[in-house]
């Protein structure tokens, strides 16, 4: 893997990092320290920007539209876009657009045209609907929800939790169980209208994050019909699978990105501040947490471009996605309460951001699957078949 | 919330301070005017955002109150669930962006 940029990442970082510093933070000052969303004026004149900068759509394929970005530089530019207040949930506020479901890519034509397409013109909105109340790490054994089918029509009943954006969706994917007896082989991903009769956001399930939230789901003898299956009837594990997968590495990005900006504030914030007659740069008890911070950086940064690097020339790299997550999202706590312990009480105040990064830093080790499930991907890798 | 019994506003405002929260303001016969939330941009918290929303309020006299910081998210839950109770938004609730609940009744 070659570590040095080419000169268009570069360019493009720059960019970037200057949209961030210059466009996102001023706003930031007037908004809620918690908010993830801006006024709809700020929202427009943002994408606007993107649009010019030819960044809008990142995650969309170019064949759909998006800007050909090959996956390192993408991941480069999801460490730069979180590099504020409400970047680990909210990088830029969306400005950069999002991809919707990029199951979807691999939709029916018809499919494409009733869900994939109004949601790339951001006509229509979806969620992913997999953890359930009986568990998230484990879906293929957890689900619960069932589907039966009845002439042309699915009917489905169970509930799921943790599932955002339900509540404000149009449609989402939903994992149900079609076999009863064949473990991951028996879970099938239907494409389910939130006006579907029998469809019900239950509850909202608050978390550390006080502007976003879970939902609960119930469905009630929801009648599904068999077009709308994503891929094949049993097959639909390996769609989630997929998922979990390609979403590490962005997710491991923005647990970086965040740890950059706190440790750059820090670094700004020692040499300035002075206790007992003295800066606190001068400390050997802060210098090391300055070390620390730059090696957890650093390793995170590295392993999550070997992930991305073998994600874009085709290579498995499972292994590598789980190792980025796992170490991102680890190291990204530490930095950011090495960086409140240097702040003192201000670290902890709303003031700055570092009580929010702190709160949301901690839900990373558990979503998109817990640190432990991590490490028990990567033992599989390691040890191959003489594990099971 | 809708569970909690209504206080009226001016004994249960000196005990009110600084938190972050969410509140809900009512009229005489106890029907809703408004939820609103006090955040991290709040001056003085609950205290200072149900003095705010009161003095625009004439018909405001009862309150409830409750302490979080979990502020944004339940903010938007209280309304989804005002909606799905009544079928519209307090009053002098601005019309925002909601999802949709349908909790069970």
């Amino acid at each position: 893997m070659n570590l040095e940029l080419t000169d268009e990442q570069t360019l493009i970082i720059a960019m970037v990092r200057r949209f961030v510093r210059e466009e996102i933070l001023p706003l930031e000052i007037n908004i809620d320290p918690d908010a993830d969303s801006l006024e709809p004026e700020d929202q427009a004149r943002l994408i606007g920007i993107t649009k010019s900068m030819g960044l809008y759509g990142l995650d969309i394929p170019p064949e759909y539209g998006g800007p050909d970005i090959d996956l390192i530089t993408r991941t480069l530019i999801a460490v730069e876009m979180a590099q504020h207040r409400a970047g680990l949930y909210a990088p830029c506020y969306g400005a950069f657009g999002g991809a919707g479901l990029a199951q979807l890519f691999e939709a029916t034509d018809a499919q494409k045209e009733a869900y994939l397409y109004p949601t790339l013109r951001g006509e229509k909105r979806g969620f992913f609907g997999l953890s359930e109340p009986s568990g998230g790490s484990d879906p293929a054994r957890a689900i619960q929800t069932k589907a039966v089918r009845v002439g042309d029509d699915w009917i489905i009943n169970g509930a799921k939790l943790w599932i955002s954006g339900a509540d404000r969706a149009d449609f989402g994917l939903v994992f149900a169980r079609t076999s009863q007896d064949k473990g991951r082989n028996g879970v099938t991903c239907f494409i389910v209208d939130t006006d579907t009769p029998g469809f019900h956001v239950r509850r909202i399930v608050h978390t550390l994050r006080s502007a976003h939230y879970a939902t609960e789901l119930q469905f009630e003898d929801m009648v599904v019909p068999h077009s709308n299956i994503l891929g094949e009837v049993n097959k639909g594990f390996a769609i989630a699978n997929d998922r979990l997968t390609r979403q590490r590495i962005p997710y491991a990005a923005g647990c970086i990105g965040v740890a950059i900006k706190a440790q750059e504030m820090a670094l700004d914030y020692v040499p300035q501040r002075e206790t007992f007659g003295a800066p606190l740069a001068s400390r050997q008890a802060i210098q090391w947490m300055l070390v620390d911070n730059d090696i957890d950086i650093k390793q995170s940064l590295w392993i999550t471009l070997e992930a991305a690097s073998k994600a874009s020339q085709g290579l498995p790299y499972r292994k590598e996605a789980a190792m980025a997550k796992l170490v991102a999202t680890e190291a990204g706590g530490r930095v950011v309460d090495r960086c409140m312990q240097m702040f003192g009480g201000l670290g902890v105040a709303k003031d700055l951001p570092f009580e929010r990064w702190y709160r949301e830093m901690r839900i990373r080790r558990i979503g998109e699957g817990p640190s432990e499930v991590q490490r028990h991907v990567i033992a599989r890798e390691l040890l191959g078949a003489s594990l099971r | 919330m809708r569970h909690k019994p209504w206080q009226d506003i001016k004994t249960a405002l000196p005990n009110i301070h600084g938190h972050l929260g969410v509140f809900e303001i009512g009229d005489r016969e106890g029907e809703s005017l408004y939820i609103g939330y006090a955040g991290g941009n709040s001056a003085f918290g609950l205290r200072g955002e149900i003095q705010k929303a009161f003095s625009r309020m004439p018909r405001a006299c009862q309150i409830r109150i409750e302490i979080t910081a979990s502020y944004l998210s339940r903010y938007r839950e209280l309304l989804m669930l005002h909606k799905a109770y009544h079928g519209e938004l307090p009053p002098e609730n601005p019309n925002i962006p909601l999802g949709r609940l349908s909790p069970i009744l």
